[in-house]
């Protein structure tokens, strides 16, 4: 297969083409527009729909409706307009219904900015609308890895009736990679016999929802659906640990920050000083092994973000008091130069200031 | 023995929770009558809304999806892009479509989505215990407006029918009452042209129906059915506000 170069956007976009998607109801926002446009011109010619929702909030609403009767279906926003799609999502964990979500996650809080950033952490990994819940995301840190994961994020959802979500920042969206798109194999998910699609020829009426009006019945639903998140968590779990074994410091960072921090990792090394990287892939489930593989061993992790620190209470539950979990990030869509996760190192590791 | 009336296939055998003499049961009765009664019963999937009607999911005897409150047109209209082929509705009440759910419904009704909603006005919320609404008339009291409904503290009512019918993508908009026989007759007619609209793919179709709360109105059922014809139709006029299929 050849190599395309394509923008992060619209790789997300064609990837999920590949995965099977064929519906896609969405709205306008930077920095993931790429996204929409991509879909629209290109779902009618696999023979599948997308159309532009009056909202966020529709679009996911319609996209509830869609996943309501069986096929593959998506949305996408950014910060802003993925907050409006949180009642939506907390519906489709209520009713069970698969689906996949993108959010290119730009500078917040409130209208922010459209520069890269990872501040939605604690709304995509700790559950975003109301009730208890999670969702899988999955956060890629290249194009390529898009692809990947993009297939996976339709097929954990489907196997687990649960939406699902791809959270890159605007920097992955907006850059251009050389990407290969591959015929993925069909992997085993279950039948869909739940799905609403009229009653013809298959037995009496099914119902779509998430309403329980008995507390003993709510409870045991909602017993139903913790069982289902411990089984993601058993089976789900995806990271990747880059120079971990002789580490003294491990830097924790995911998506594109990974990416800078690797350079620093690589710069520190030279250096003599033993650092390492683990990067959550899965930020929910949020990857434990890999800390209790190394917090008896190294002297200090430093937890590099797009934010004020968010991911750090996960890095620290993992180590749970092993080591201390030193942080640094920047905020407001300000990306970390590699220099400056250097110089952390080496303040961590107690060096001289280069 | 000749069977003289029964219950219609449309609705299951599950008990209504509406309070007495309310008139979602009829209006209920008219929807499983005429999917029952066009033999597209198993090609219909419902969307029940946030409200009253919320648990219409366990009386309409078809596929059936509980919406999020006011986005039933906006999960009908990804249920139909889907299934063009098979009939969708949806059964909202004024709090879930005039108020929180405007949005979705003005633009299912402007993108002319093949979808017929059901909307069930009774000038009042009445799960949450007897608010007020958009649809409110000037003066009626309920528990958010006790002195009556003030045009210069709560504003005007809305008449969804004649704004939706503004649209170019509503093909067919009326307004039906349920006060007396007649005009429950003329319910299920409006409910039929309506499906049958979808049917055509002629576009959008909304059926107002005037409904009663007696609880939430305070007064008996005979007298709910009284007030509303003499209260809600002066405000809620009854017709036909758009019919594209007989212009054509």
């Amino acid at each position: 297969m050849v190599k395309v170069l394509m923008k992060g956007n619209e790789v997300i976009a064609e990837a999920a083409v590949h995965a099977g998607c064929k519906y896609f109801f969405g709205y306008p926002i930077t920095p993931q527009s790429e996204l929409v446009a991509y879909m629209a011109k290109r779902l009618p010619e696999v023979g599948g729909l997308f159309l532009q929702a009056e909202s966020e909030i529709a679009a996911i609403n319609m996209v509830y409706g869609a996943a309501g009767t069986g096929v593959r279906v998506m949305t996408s926003s950014s910060s802003p307009g993925f907050s409006l799609k949180q009642e939506g999502i907390s519906f489709l964990v209520g009713s069970e219904l698969p689906a996949v979500i993108c959010n290119i996650v730009r500078g917040g809080p409130g209208l922010g900015n459209i520069q890269p950033a990872q501040s939605d952490y604690f709304q995509v990994t700790k559950g975003g609308g109301h009730g208890d819940y999670h969702i899988p995301v999955l956060a890629p840190a290249s194009l390529q890895e898009i692809v990947d994961l993009t297939q996976d994020a339709f097929d954990i959802a489907d196997r687990y009736r649960t939406p699902v979500i791809i959270m890159g920042d605007g920097m992955l969206g907006q850059m251009m990679e050389p990407v290969e798109f591959y015929e993925a194999k069909p992997k085993e998910v279950p039948k869909k016999d739940w799905a609403t699609t009229g009653t013809r020829g298959d037995g009496g009426p099914k119902i779509i929802t998430s309403l329980e009006l008995n507390a003993e019945s709510l409870e045991k639903h909602n017993h139903h659906l913790q069982a289902k998140f411990k089984q993601i968590k058993e089976n789900e779990v995806r990271f990747e640990a880059y120079e971990t074994e002789d580490a003294d410091y491990i830097l924790v960072a995911f998506g594109t920050v990974a990416r800078i921090a690797m350079n620093a990792i690589r710069k520190a090394r030279q250096e003599g000083i033993k650092v390492g990287l683990i990067r959550p892939i899965s930020l929910w489930p949020f990857p434990e092994k890999p800390f209790i593989d190394t917090r008896d061993k190294v002297k200090s992790y430093i937890t590099v973000e797009m934010s004020a620190g968010q991911m750090i209470e996960d890095v620290r539950l993992a180590v749970n008091g092993h080591a201390p979990v030193d942080f640094f990030g920047r905020t407001g869509g300000v990306v970390p130069t590699q220099e400056e996760i250097y110089h952390k190192i080496i303040s961590v590791a107690g060096g001289v200031e280069v | 023995m000749i069977t003289v009336y029964e219950k219609t296939k449309g609705l299951t055998d599950k008990p209504t929770h509406y309070c007495p003499g309310c008139t979602h049961g009829i209006i209920h009765r008219i929807v499983g009558e005429v999917l029952a009664e066009m033999d597209i019963l198993e090609d219909t999937i419902g969307v029940a809304s946030v409200g009253c009607s919320v648990l219409s999911y366990e009386y309409f005897n078809c596929d059936m999806t509980q919406a999020a409150h006011g986005r039933a047109p906006a999960v009908a209209t990804g249920i139909k892009r889907v299934l063009p082929d098979r009939f969708v509705f949806t059964y909202q009440g004024d709090g879930d479509l005039a108020s929180i759910g405007m949005s979705e419904v003005i633009h299912a009704a402007a993108r002319g989505e093949k979808i017929t909603v059901i909307f069930v006005n009774n000038a009042i919320y009445g799960m949450t215990g007897g608010q007020m609404a958009p649809t409110t008339l000037i003066g009626q009291k309920t528990v958010t407006s006790p002195e009556g409904r003030n045009p210069n503290i709560q504003g005007m009512p809305i008449r969804i029918s004649e704004m939706i019918s503004t649209l170019d993508g509503a093909a067919y908009i009326e307004r039906v009452s349920t006060h007396d026989v007649p005009h429950i007759a003329k319910v299920k007619k409006a409910i039929r042209k309506a499906f049958e609209t979808q049917k055509k793919g002629i576009g959008f179709s909304l059926i107002e129906v005037l409904s009663t709360c007696p609880t939430n109105w305070g007064i008996d059922p005979i007298e709910s059915l009284e007030w509303m014809k003499n209260n809600m139709i002066p405000a809620y006029p009854l017709g036909v506000y758009k019919n594209i299929g007989e212009r054509e």
